[in-house]
């Protein structure tokens, strides 16, 4: 590793650790991991049962990571996706590919900590193979200020019997404008979970569109978002649940608290194609529950107190 | 002590609790006692700060009318409601330390067994996979840690079965024993037994209070003695 590039990599695990990550998974060799800032790879470590494999392209990179059939991964697959730089555009395009019956965890981390003017898209293609689980956490790291777009599109297959479950979060700093884009298609008795949580302020604004196609028979998904909306953010989430297969089931549940100026609009969106199927779906969007701010409140806390409280819960 | 001077709650634009004047002592329980509809949760709520109201509150001589409901809180009343509310990503454990005063586990420890809830509950969150009792007797152990100078109990007993019943007297006897003045509204007739004090409140005012058993005679025989158009 040359000098710059390991100057990247200390700083982005700096970052990482000041997050509340734990340093040694990007550096131990029991943990698969990979750390990119920009279009630079600073740091790739495999275990086995797992390839990755990536190239660089002007803006980004592209990643192949391929985890064998009947491989359980014992600790999960770090990455960190960074751009120091105050400015500019980054690219991941990825393609994963997890095994006939395997089982693994991906930690991704993306860390923007001194974004003035920052793009940032993630572009994946999953495909899970049949009885495979793959389990995938994305958790933002941004400033407190600049402009920040965080595009994150991901295209699921999930075998028969497979699970895949992948959870979106953005609670510190600025969440910016965020643009999500992801549709999962689900085999026979195949089930998957899509969570989101993000916290917008200021002028901060966040789409999140969702889609889920129920095509096997037995298929069972959620798709969940929860999100708190503060100053003149403002939201637009699309839960789309899709009944195709016999005896599917699918469920859209979003919870969005908004205060101050923010706005929000949620179209949960449930299609059956099937009299077998059934999708159902709920949406709440509102200030603070009254009576949660009233218990804390009578238990001697401020009502901004109380505020935090609530919405830490609820982005927890 | 804690008295109300020609109290009076108003919600929704209605006068619904009309000129109450109770005092309410340290180390005692007042019972509260009235039919579906009679005003006692609306005075509960009152008494918090939580609803508009006409008439004195005083705490030790000071009116504290004009408090905020966290304000009252800081000088140690504290509520319990019928209802317990539902913390979506808050466990029993960090729900009770924002009560505990030493912030210390093995005291929220203790006071979850006082209610008779076993250790592992801590890891729970508060929400729909509690059942009613559950989430009333961990609301009894918030109270408890908070150690306030006055407790209202607002039907801290009602759909709740008969081992959580006992539970939650003898952790209202707890709050007695620790010197806390504890407002308490009840159905129940082993509740009515544990009172200092009871009082009947009908259409919004305080009609009768007395001792427990003489009060909750008239109350079984007449609810509401006195009929009045709001």
């Amino acid at each position: 590793m040359d000098e710059m590039y390991s100057r990247e990599y200390e700083a982005l695990v700096k970052y990482f650790e000041n997050s509340g990550g734990d340093p040694r998974a990007l550096r131990s060799s029991e943990y698969a991991s990979m750390v990119i800032n920009h279009n630079r790879v600073l740091h790739v470590s495999e275990v086995d049962g797992i390839q990755m494999r990536f190239e660089r392209m002007e803006n980004g990179v592209e990643v192949w990571i391929t985890v064998n059939e009947n491989v359980v991964v014992k600790n999960p697959v770090h990455l960190c996706f960074g751009m120091l730089p105050r400015s500019g555009r980054q690219i991941i395009r990825s393609h994963i590919n997890v095994g006939d019956g395997s089982r693994v965890k991906f930690l991704s981390h993306c860390i923007f900590p001194k974004a003035v003017d920052i793009e940032h898209v993630m572009d994946s293609d999953v495909t899970i193979g049949m009885g495979a689980s793959m389990e995938y956490e994305e958790v933002h790291i941004h400033g407190k200020s600049g402009r920040i777009r965080v595009v994150p599109k991901a295209i699921v297959n999930v075998g028969p019997g497979g699970y895949y479950s992948s959870t979106f979060v953005v609670k510190t700093g600025r969440a910016g404008n965020v643009d999500i884009d992801y549709s999962l298609f689900l085999s026979d008795n195949s089930s998957a979970s899509l969570f989101s949580k993000i916290y917008g302020r200021y002028n901060d604004k966040i789409r999140v569109k969702e889609s889920m196609y129920l095509k096997g028979r037995k298929s069972r998904g959620i798709i969940k978002t929860r999100m708190v909306l503060r100053d003149r953010s403002s939201s637009e989430v699309i839960g789309e649940v899709v009944g195709i297969g016999d005896d599917s089931r699918g469920h859209v549940d979003c919870m969005e608290v908004i205060l101050d100026d923010a706005t929000a609009r949620a179209s949960p969106i449930v299609y059956a194609r099937n009299p077998k199927a059934k999708v159902t779906h709920e949406a709440a969007i509102g200030s603070v529950d009254k009576k949660q701010l009233l218990t804390l409140m009578s238990r001697g806390l401020s009502e901004e107190e109380s505020i935090d409280v609530i919405v830490g819960g609820l982005l927890r | 002590m804690l008295s109300l001077r020609d109290f009076t709650v108003i919600r929704g634009g209605s006068k619904i609790v009309r000129d109450v004047n109770l005092d309410f002592e340290e180390g005692k329980i007042q019972i509260i006692l009235g039919s579906n509809g009679s005003g006692k949760s609306t005075l509960a709520q009152g008494i918090m700060g939580i609803f508009p109201t006409d008439g004195h509150i005083f705490m030790d001589g000071e009116d504290i009318s004009s408090l905020k409901v966290d304000e009252r809180a800081r000088r140690g009343i504290t509520l319990a409601f019928q209802e317990p509310a539902r913390f979506e990503g808050i466990t029993v454990k960090d729900y009770l330390l924002i009560s505990s005063r030493e912030k210390k586990l093995g005291e929220v420890e203790d006071a979850l067994r006082m209610v008779g809830l076993p250790r592992t509950m801590l890891f729970q969150e508060m929400d729909d996979s509690l059942s009613g009792g559950e989430r009333k007797r961990i609301e009894l152990a918030s109270v408890l840690l908070m150690k306030p100078r006055f407790a209202i109990l607002d039907e801290p007993d009602s759909g709740i079965d008969i081992i959580s019943f006992k539970r939650i007297a003898s952790a209202i006897k707890e709050m007695r024993n620790r010197g806390t003045g504890v407002i308490l509204i009840t159905h129940a007739e082993e509740m009515i037994s544990l009172g200092d004090v009871a009082s009947i409140l009908c259409n919004g005012r305080v009609v009768v209070t007395g001792k427990p058993a003489d009060v909750r005679r008239l109350f079984t025989k007449t609810p509401c003695p006195i009929r009045e158009v709001r």
